[in-house]
Formats: structure tokens, C-alpha cells, sequence
């Protein structure tokens, strides 16, 4: 096992001198930002409705959703579904300057509420709208933000234990907001497990105006283009992914990865390098920077398992890894490896597992 | 028109170390590049400025050999190079960050007119929070653009400026007022190649050094590790999985009926999940 670098061990604020200053000692409670653009709740949200009940739960404080959006239907539901993904309350901003997603209504509409209730955690997805509001609410009230975290926890004191990928390397590191409230973090879609939904009456609802008329809002949309749904990779929700590395060596190579994920129904991604180099297009990227994957079978063929990418498959159920390098450190987190060239058990892979899976076989399994 | 982009310089490569005191990023002897993502932003700056006229200046902060990055941008066609280097800017996160671009960025306005249009990369791939963007509009009291796919009509007279942003379900066209934040997708255009002349301009021209003090820094408290509400505790390896990964041996050919048969053991409803899925359910 690695050890950990000579640093001071995890303590939050019982490792520092300074104390919680007075103002921010009434901030309680876990908030989870509930992300809907055009009436559909992102399920990064519940997600992170998982994730905050388990925080709740060890400070023994409340899990509040907050849900902004136009007046409505929508809006309504999403604020009644928080309860079922476990909110002991939720706070709702309606209004129909809402209905699309601008980043200066929104701003305000996030911050008033955190103001005026005081949470002491709050949680967003790393979406492209949570990203965009995540760093201006974090702005507005002067605290700390930790992106794209991989783990939450709380410390023995309280503090919000928020773990990233570090830079460049193989480290990983845990970041607190000590001084300041709210601690806030965003967390990518699936990177935190999707809890079960449980029907359950809707709970208290505290709503909050927003407080702005539509001259108050420079930025205007002008329109708004759906992406065909073709064009949208499932990538991340997929239940198999076959994807290649640097490993493969050329373009034409990264085809065998797109067999073999044909005929296993599968979806296929890669590593960064390969989009660095235009082989696969950005939305096809595993890993810190792309997607995180939570497939029943991850098949990696000439991939290291830098930290970046590992964290980005860790939630697979089984990880099968090719790679000539027996010290490739991707056996380190795979189940099943296998030392070869993967430019040669591919195209095996894909015959066997067409025959495996062909009807003639099929009837074998059935009978 | 005036416009400014942020760059960072970045280290090129997984070799980089962590002071086992501070916790913080030891640079020294990776060599540096501009962040790949920033180049998008320059690009989409030195066209805006190609077409309507006025100038590109690119500001950094980060060591004296950061000098280097924006040398780099001056090759591409940047009229101006501003280096914010300064001790006191040294561990920042993202907000002690955005404080100390967002004074660099009032002084600029100050020193060489206001900038209509600040641009920043989509993110870094070393801090890579995509936040120092949105922190420096918010600072500034500018609208902001985050994830532009592509730049429309740009309206001088009017001061307006029309974009294509992607959202998670689709891309947004939206027009908002100058001046503005605009943080550039990848992939959206190709940096430059960089004329002979400004190359040899580069090589020459004088770099703008500021301190905190000469940017106008009225609070050193605000700056670098002290002015950073997140704190680094703890920086280790991930352990790898408490059970070792079963590994498959074998003699000439590869085993793929042995990995199948392996896979199928130890996930006994995966043979299921797979002819359906491979049915197209
Ligand atoms: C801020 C930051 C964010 C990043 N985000 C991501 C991210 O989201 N996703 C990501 O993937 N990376 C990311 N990276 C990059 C990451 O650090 C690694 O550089 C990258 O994952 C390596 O890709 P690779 O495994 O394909 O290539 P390499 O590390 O070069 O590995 C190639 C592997 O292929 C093996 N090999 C060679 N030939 C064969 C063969 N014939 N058959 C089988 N195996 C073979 C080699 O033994 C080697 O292990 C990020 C880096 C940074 C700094
Ligand atoms: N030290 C810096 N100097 C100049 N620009 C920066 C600096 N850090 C970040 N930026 C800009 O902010 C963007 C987002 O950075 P980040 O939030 O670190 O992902 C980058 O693409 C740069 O354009």
C-alpha cells in the first residue's frame, strides 16, 4: 500500500488555532442544490441528495433541497420529489424569470437563500449550470469552493472533508473551508451513488422570492436549441463500456474498441490523451475531466489507470483490464487483468463474445 | 475595442511533485506550457480583434518564469503582455486567485482603457475548478458567458455581444451587454500559427511586471495561501483495492473465451444483462 506523504494528518479545525468566527457559528444544516433546466431535474442532484443525507446525518442536522425554477408544474414536482430522495425540508424560489437557466438570476436567487437561512454545507452538481453557478455564488459570499470532488465526508469536528484528484500526479487530496460558511463542493454526475427513491408525503416547503423584474436582467435568451438525441452520448449512465488508451497506438486501432462495444451493446470511451490527439471526440473522455461511468463491466485496453482516469471508473462493478505492462497501475483497482497486447485480444474478445451472445447461443442459454 | 485574456502557464507533464510541508505544488524543473484550454480563449480574442479592430492584451499570474507563457501569446499576435508575479500571490486558491486578477484587471482598465471583453479558458489542467472565470466576472460586476461555443454579432455601437453557450441540454443563444466574461469551450477554433513579425516583436518587447502593490493590491490579507478560504489538510495516494486483481495467464494465444468465462463467474447475471443488451434492449 502507498503511503501517505509526510503531511499533516486530516484534523479539520481541531488542527488549527483559529475559531469558527461568531457570525457563521448559526450556520447549520446540509443544502443540495437541485439542478432542473427545461422542467427536468438532473440526476446528479439526487445523487447528491445521497451523498448530503449521509452528511446530515453524522452532524444530526437537516438535508434541505433547494429548488429555483419557473412557477409551475415542474417546479412543483421537483420540490415534492426532494422528499422522496430524503430532504427534511425544502427551499423553493419560483418565478417565471427562472424558466431558463441565466447565470446573474440565478446567482441571486442562490445566495439570498443561503443568506437569510444559513446553511452550513451546500452541494451542487459539476454541470456546465452548476459549474457556471457554483464560482459566482461562491464569489458573492466570499468562501470556499471545492470542485469536482470525488469523496465528502465530515471530521470528527464537523468540518467538511471534501477529496479531489490533485494536480498532474497520482495524489489525491482533502480540502476544508475552515473559516468560512457555507463550505461549498461540487460533485460530477454518478460519481456518487443514485439512491433509492421512496414515496413519501411532501414535507415542509419554504419559499423564497426572488425578488427581480426582467429589466434587472441584462442577459436575454434568445433562443434555445435542444441537441438531438443522437447526437447525446449515454455514456455516462451506460451498463457496459469498452474503452481504449495510448496503448492502442493509432486511430485505426481505437476501431477494435468500437467492435467489441458493438457487439456487447456496449458504449466506448477513452482516455484523454486519445481527444488531446482528435482520435475520439471530448464527450467520449472517462475520467476526472470527462465522464465518470458507473457500468456493470468496464473493459480499459491499453490504458495506465493514471489517478484521473481511476476515478472517473472506480464505481464499475467489474473492471477488466488489458495492458502489456504487468505494473501498469490500473491492476491495481481492475478485478480481472489480463497481460497482453490488446491489439490482438481485442478482435479475439469481439469473435468470442459474438458467438457468446449470438441467437443460436442464446436458444442454448433459454433452454 | 480592448480585450484581455487570462492565461496560465501550466506543467506539461504528471511529473510533479508536493512540498511535503506546505502542501502545495512544487514547480520547479516540469517544463510549462500555456494551458491548452486558454488558447482557445486567445484565439477567439486575436479574431475579435482582427475584425473589429483595437487590441489583445494576455495577463498571468504565477512565478517570473511565467514570463515565458506570455512571450509565447505575443508570438500568436497579443499587443500586451501583463505578468502579476508577487510572494504574497503564492498557494491561492480560486478565490485569493480571482481577487488578485480581478485588481490586475481594474488596473489594466486603469493603465490602457477598459477592457470590453475579458476571456478566460473553459479551465486549467492543474487547478482545473473552472471557477476563476466565474470568480473574476463576479468580483468585476461583469456579465458573464461561461462554455461559448461560438462568438455572433458583436455590436460596438450598442455594446452588446451574442454567443452560442452550451448547457446541459442543448446550446443556449443568448445576447448580453459589454462589457462581458467569456469563458471559450475547447475545440472551438485553432490557435494561430503567429506572423514572422510577431515573433520578432515578442522576442523583444517588454513584458509589463506588476507587484501586488504595483496592481493596486489593497489588501495583502486577500492574497495567496492566507487570502484562500480552502485549505489543503491532507495529500496522499490512493491505496489500491484491498483484493488483488485476479489476473488471467496463459500460453500463445490470447485467452478470450478464458476472460469471458472468468467475467461470467464472477458476475453470474452478466451473461443475462449482455444478450439483452446486445439484442438492443
Ligand atoms: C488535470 C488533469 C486531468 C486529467 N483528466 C483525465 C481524464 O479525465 N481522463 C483520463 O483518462 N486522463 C486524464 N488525465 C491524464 C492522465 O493523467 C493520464 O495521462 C492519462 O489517463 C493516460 O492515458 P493512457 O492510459 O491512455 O496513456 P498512457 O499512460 O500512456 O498508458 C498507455 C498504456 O498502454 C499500455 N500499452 C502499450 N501498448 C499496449 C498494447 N499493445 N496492448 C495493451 N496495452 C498496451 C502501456 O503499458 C500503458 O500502461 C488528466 C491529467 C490531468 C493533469
Ligand atoms: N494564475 C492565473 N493567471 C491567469 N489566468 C488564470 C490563472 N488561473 C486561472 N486562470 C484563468 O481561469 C481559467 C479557469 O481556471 P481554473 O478555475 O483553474 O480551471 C483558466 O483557463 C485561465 O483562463
Amino acid at each position: 500500500m502507498s503511503e501517505p506523504t509526510k503531511a499533516p494528518a486530516a484534523a479539520g479545525r481541531a488542527s488549527t488555532k483559529k475559531e469558527l468566527p461568531e457570525h457563521f457559528k448559526a450556520y447549520k444544516h446540509v443544502w443540495v442544490f437541485i439542478e432542473q433546466e427545461r422542467g427536468q431535474v438532473h440526476p446528479v442532484s439526487w445523487e447528491l441528495m445521497g451523498a448530503g443525507r449521509v452528511l446530515a446525518d453524522k452532524l444530526k442536522v437537516d438535508l434541505a433541497a433547494v429548488v429555483i425554477g419557473p412557477e409551475g408544474e415542474a417546479t412543483r414536482h421537483a420540490a415534492a420529489e426532494a422528499f422522496c430522495y430524503g430532504a427534511d425540508l425544502t427551499y423553493v424560489v419560483a418565478d417565471n424569470l427562472l424558466a431558463d437557466y441565466r447565470n446573474e438570476s440565478y446567482t441571486k436567487a442562490l445566495t439570498d437563500v443561503v443568506n437569510t437561512y444559513q446553511p452550513e454545507i451546500l452541494l451542487l452538481g459539476a454541470t456546465t449550470l452548476g459549474r457556471d453557478l457554483a464560482g459566482s455564488v461562491a464569489t458573492t459570499l466570499l468562501t470556499g469552493l471545492t470542485a469536482d470532488c470525488t469523496a465528502l465526508d465530515v471530521d470528527t469536528d464537523g468540518s467538511l472533508a471534501a477529496t479531489r484528484p490533485t494536480f498532474g500526479g497520482s495524489l489525491m487530496c482533502t480540502i476544508y473551508t475552515l473559516n468560512y460558511r457555507p463550505q461549498m463542493a461540487t460533485v460530477r454526475p454518478r460519481v456518487m451513488v443514485m439512491p433509492d427513491r421512496v414515496e413519501r408525503p411532501i414535507g415542509r416547503i419554504v419559499t423564497h422570492p426572488l425578488g427581480l423584474v426582467e429589466d434587472d436582467i441584462v442577459t436575454k435568451v434568445l433562443s434555445f436549441l435542444p441537441d438531438r438525441d443522437s447526437a447525446k452520448s449515454n455514456l455516462a449512465y451506460a451498463d457496459v463500456v469498452v474503452a481504449g488508451g495510448l496503448g492502442l497506438g493509432s486511430p485505426e486501432n481505437f476501431q477494435l474498441v468500437r467492435q467489441l462495444a458493438t457487439v456487447l451493446g456496449a458504449d466506448y470511451g477513452c482516455s484523454r490523451p486519445l481527444v488531446q490527439k482528435g482520435w475520439v471526440p471530448s464527450d467520449r473522455q472517462i475520467g476526472q475531466t470527462g465522464k465518470t461511468i458507473r457500468p456493470k463491466l468496464y473493459i480499459a485496453a491499453g490504458i495506465s489507470g493514471a489517478i484521473q482516469h481511476r476515478v472517473g471508473v472506480e464505481g464499475a462493478d467489474l473492471i477488466v483490464a488489458i495492458n502489456t505492462d504487468r505494473n501498469a497501475p490500473i491492476f491495481d483497482f481492475a478485478h480481472v487483468g489480463i497481460v497482453t497486447d490488446a491489439i490482438r485480444l481485442l478482435p479475439a474478445l469481439t469473435e468470442a463474445f459474438r458467438a457468446r451472445l449470438s441467437p443460436h447461443s442464446r436458444d442454448r442459454i433459454a433452454s | 475595442m480592448h480585450i484581455v485574456v487570462c492565461i496560465k502557464q501550466v506543467p506539461d507533464s504528471a511529473q510533479i511533485r508536493v512540498h511535503p510541508v506546505t502542501n502545495t505544488i512544487m514547480r520547479q524543473g516540469v517544463p510549462t506550457i500555456i494551458n491548452p484550454y486558454d488558447l482557445f480563449a486567445l484565439e477567439a480574442a486575436l479574431a475579435l480583434r482582427d475584425k473589429h479592430g483595437g487590441e489583445v492584451t494576455v495577463l498571468t499570474m504565477g512565478p517570473p518564469s511565467a514570463e515565458d507563457s506570455l512571450r509565447k501569446a505575443l508570438t500568436y499576435g497579443a499587443d500586451r503582455a501583463v505578468l502579476l508575479t508577487d510572494r504574497f500571490f503564492a498557494g491561492a486558491d480560486t478565490l485569493a486567485t480571482t481577487y488578485a486578477l480581478a485588481t490586475a484587471l481594474r488596473k489594466i482598465g486603469e493603465t490602457y482603457g477598459p477592457a470590453d471583453i475579458v476571456f478566460t479558458g473553459k479551465q486549467t489542467i492543474d487547478g482545473d475548478t473552472a471557477q476563476v472565470g466565474p470568480g473574476i466576472a463576479k468580483r468585476l460586476g461583469m456579465l458573464q458567458l461561461t462554455y461559448v461555443a461560438k462568438i455572433g454579432a458583436l455590436d460596438l455601437a450598442a455594446g452588446t455581444v451574442e454567443v452560442e453557450r452550451r448547457s446541459e441540454g442543448g446550446v443556449q443563444m443568448l445576447r448580453t451587454k459589454l462589457p462581458c466574461l467569456i469563458t471559450m469551450l475547447e475545440a472551438t477554433n485553432e490557435i494561430r500559427r503567429g506572423a514572422m513579425v510577431d515573433a520578432l516583436r515578442a522576442a523583444r518587447a517588454a513584458i509589463v511586471k506588476w507587484s501586488a502593490q504595483d496592481a493596486g493590491v489593497e489588501d495583502i490579507a486577500k492574497c495567496g495561501l492566507r487570502g484562500s478560504p480552502t485549505i489543503v489538510k491532507k495529500v496522499f495516494a490512493p491505496p489500491p483495492r484491498a483484493e488483488k486483481a485476479f489476473m488471467i495467464e496463459f500460453g500463445s494465444e490470447p485467452p478470450a473465451d478464458a476472460l469471458i468465462a472468468e467475467l461470467f463467474k464472477r458476475q453470474p447475471k452478466l451473461e443475462a444483462d449482455l444478450v439483452a443488451l446486445a439484442r438492443g434492449f
